[in-house]
């Protein structure tokens, strides 16, 4: 038996089938849906003609990525309740996209965050900025999947080399590609709903197994897995594992809660989803389906952090290639053997290639509908077509990038990338949607201080901070640049200060610029609560 | 199916803007969603808060192996079901009739 590589009991030839067969499927089923794609609408928003339905089950599959899934179950398996708090905060973060952000957006915009910021302003500085701040979350949101692609494939496939793992790193971004310039969001989010479908019913396979082995009862698995740990295993149940060291820690956790929360409904990838259904109401019940099955799933990752703990033990896990992330597949070999192994392995595959394509295709988005038609063409929109064919050539690059940041930040910590997107997000962003939507006063200036400031305070401070350089590479979670040392800014999230910055840049920018729309704000807010005059479904 | 790219001159925005329905419409929608995500804010804040600085108030065990931490967090799914269902409920009856009406009014006089 190979036991050099991989996770021990891993069967690379019925890990690849199951993958290429979930490959073949929707690569299928995209060009099915080309067939239907002709026009712009059709490329960037599906034709607005998903249900709510739909759409709720394909948020989840945008929104549950790899990290969601290896991520936080392993965390729960060796820190226990500490990765708990991840998915509370991811899970809270949709109450703000329901309640402030989803229908208002569906109702004023036509196919990118862009549309919505620029409505009263000036067109061409707002939506360019918007457009960089897509493109920077979107870049390190990208980032973190392809990286943690390397990874899994290290776990999985028994690929250790860095060659090896870049080659399928490459296999990975180029499917991904033909799903987006092929398919469009028809074609994406036709993926997401499959790779959320397997997601979803995987996750519950295995909970309810675990479960089954300790009686249903939980009391009787967290037991379990304090006892496998022994000695001090009482930890697990308790918080403050990862984050209560210091006082430091303390307050990174405090900043990583608050960008999880405000994060979510600032994430470009997110919000362009809201376009696909033909009205607010359906925008409505999308998040509300996308809430349900977020929740739920989160719920699954609990069992299966505590059911990796007390079945295969974080002694295991920790030894195991990947770490933390091999808790979820560890426990699907102990489960089911080598047959759910292999599921599980061709799921998390998809899972990744799944996010990355609709990642790709909102960055290729904003980039024609924003940049190039609004930008450079000064909105003549005379040529829909050229604006699809730049979005399929930015699709291509970005594409290109990804595959190459992805073989560069490959070993890189996922969960930091991760968090990182989510901090850009709310601190560029959310202040601007939200001063957008209901602030009268709000105006050119405010929108630009408020992303670029957002942005380059978030950005500034990351480059400062211990998780670019500073902690060794003998740390638990060393720097990006473990031997170097530029450090002066203490938290390794920056939200805590860039959000509330942020906010007050929006403000301060608004009131010393006397530019003021009040006509254009009544056009806004009228069309945005009541849907007058939003774009409909385009009908086949 | 109407035509929103060359469509007739546009409605008076400001005018609807002023009228009473359009005022009750907003007041509906912000008078729920306003205060109701400063709640949950707070109650997650507290949460937040609680874990990361209550360590020991939140190891308290309950029954079993369970802990007030374990519950506090539960708690925190069953009020995000909670809100999306008040909210749901609240759209539905007070704010889709009123908006429904004020969309028709716009639209049916473009046509």
């Amino acid at each position: 038996m190979n036991l050099a590589a991989g996770v021990e009991g891993s069967n690379t030839a019925l890990n690849i089938g199951i993958f290429g067969l979930f490959v073949v499927i929707t690569l299928y089923i995209v060009f099915r849906a080309s067939r239907k794609s002709k026009t712009a609408v059709d490329y960037y928003a599906a034709g607005h003609s998903f249900t709510g339905v739909q759409n709720g089950v394909a948020i989840s599959g945008d929104y549950l990525s790899a990290a969601s899934f290896l991520g936080i179950a392993g965390a729960i398996a060796i820190n226990g309740y500490d990765g708990f708090l991840y998915s509370i905060g991811f899970l809270v973060a949709w109450l703000i996209a329901l309640l402030l952000v989803a229908e208002l957006l569906r109702n004023t915009g036509k196919y990118t965050m862009g549309d919505v910021l620029s409505f009263r302003m000036q067109q061409r500085p707002v939506r360019a900025a918007a457009a960089v701040s897509t493109l920077v979350v979107s870049f390190f949101y990208l980032l973190a999947q392809m990286a943690g692609a390397g990874g899994l494939v290290a776990l999985l496939l028994g690929i250790t080399n860095k060659a090896g793992q870049a080659l399928v790193i490459a296999v990975v971004g180029i499917i991904m590609i033909v799903y987006v310039i092929i398919g469009g969001m028809r074609g994406t989010t036709w993926v997401q709903i499959i790779k959320a479908t397997l997601l979803i019913a995987g996750a519950f396979v295995m909970t309810v197994w675990v479960l089954g082995k300790s009686g249903f009862n939980l009391s009787e698995l967290l037991g379990d897995a304090v006892a496998k740990v022994g000695e001090g295993g009482e930890k697990l149940l308790n918080p403050g594992a990862q984050y209560g060291k210091t006082g430091t820690t303390q307050l990174d956790f405090v900043s990583l809660a608050l960008a999880l929360v405000l994060g979510t409904a600032g994430l470009p990838h997110v919000l362009m989803r809201f376009y696909t259904v033909p009205s607010a109401k359906e925008a409505r019940k999308s998040v509300v389906w996308a809430i349900v099955l977020i929740g739920i799933f989160y719920l699954f990752t609990l069992v299966l952090g505590y059911g990796a703990g007390a079945l295969v033990g974080a002694d295991a896990i920790k030894a195991a290639p990947g770490k933390a992330n091999s808790a979820a597949p560890l426990l699907a070999y102990a489960l089911g053997g080598t047959v759910l192994l292999g599921i599980i392995a061709a799921v998390a595959f998809a899972t990744i290639l799944a996010v990355v394509a609709g990642l790709t295709i909102t960055a290729s988005a904003s980039f024609a509908h924003d940049i190039y038609a609004n930008v450079i063409k000064k909105g003549a929109a005379d040529d829909k077509a050229a604006e699809v064919r730049v979005a399929r050539i930015t699709a291509l690059v970005i594409g290109a990038v990804a595959i190459v940041g992805g073989i560069i930040a490959n070993g890189q910590n996922i969960a930091f990338l991760v968090a990182l997107a989510f901090a850009i997000a709310a601190s560029a962003n959310l202040p601007t949607i939200l001063y957008s939507l209901f602030w009268k006063r709000f105006n050119t200036a405010g929108a630009l201080w408020s992303i670029y400031g957002g942005l380059v305070v978030c950005l500034v401070l990351i480059v400062f901070s211990p998780a670019v350089s500073g902690k060794p590479a003998t740390a638990a979670t060393p720097s990006m640049f473990p031997n170097a040392d530029f450090h002066w800014f203490p938290l390794e999230n920056p939200g805590l200060v860039s959000i509330p910055v942020s906010f007050l840049l929006g403000w301060l920018g608004t009131i010393l610029s006397k530019e003021r729309n009040d006509a254009k704000y009544a056009e806004m807010e009228v069309r945005s609560l009541t849907g007058a005059h939003a774009e409909k479904a385009v009908a086949h | 199916m109407s035509t929103t790219d060359q469509g007739p001159p546009s409605p008076d925005w400001e005018t609807i803007q002023q009228s009473a329905e359009f005022t009750q419409l907003r007041r509906r929608l912000r008078g729920f969603v306003f205060p109701m995500t400063i709640a949950f804010l707070a109650w997650y804040l507290l949460y937040v808060l609680l874990s990361d600085y209550a360590h020991d108030f939140m190891s308290t065990k309950v029954f079993g192996n369970v802990n007030i931490g374990l519950i506090f967090g539960l708690l925190q799914f069953v009020s995000t079901f909670l809100i999306t269902w008040l909210y749901v409920r609240h759209a539905n009856r007070s704010l889709d009739p009123v908006a429904d009406k004020i969309r028709e009014d716009i639209e049916g006089g473009d046509r």
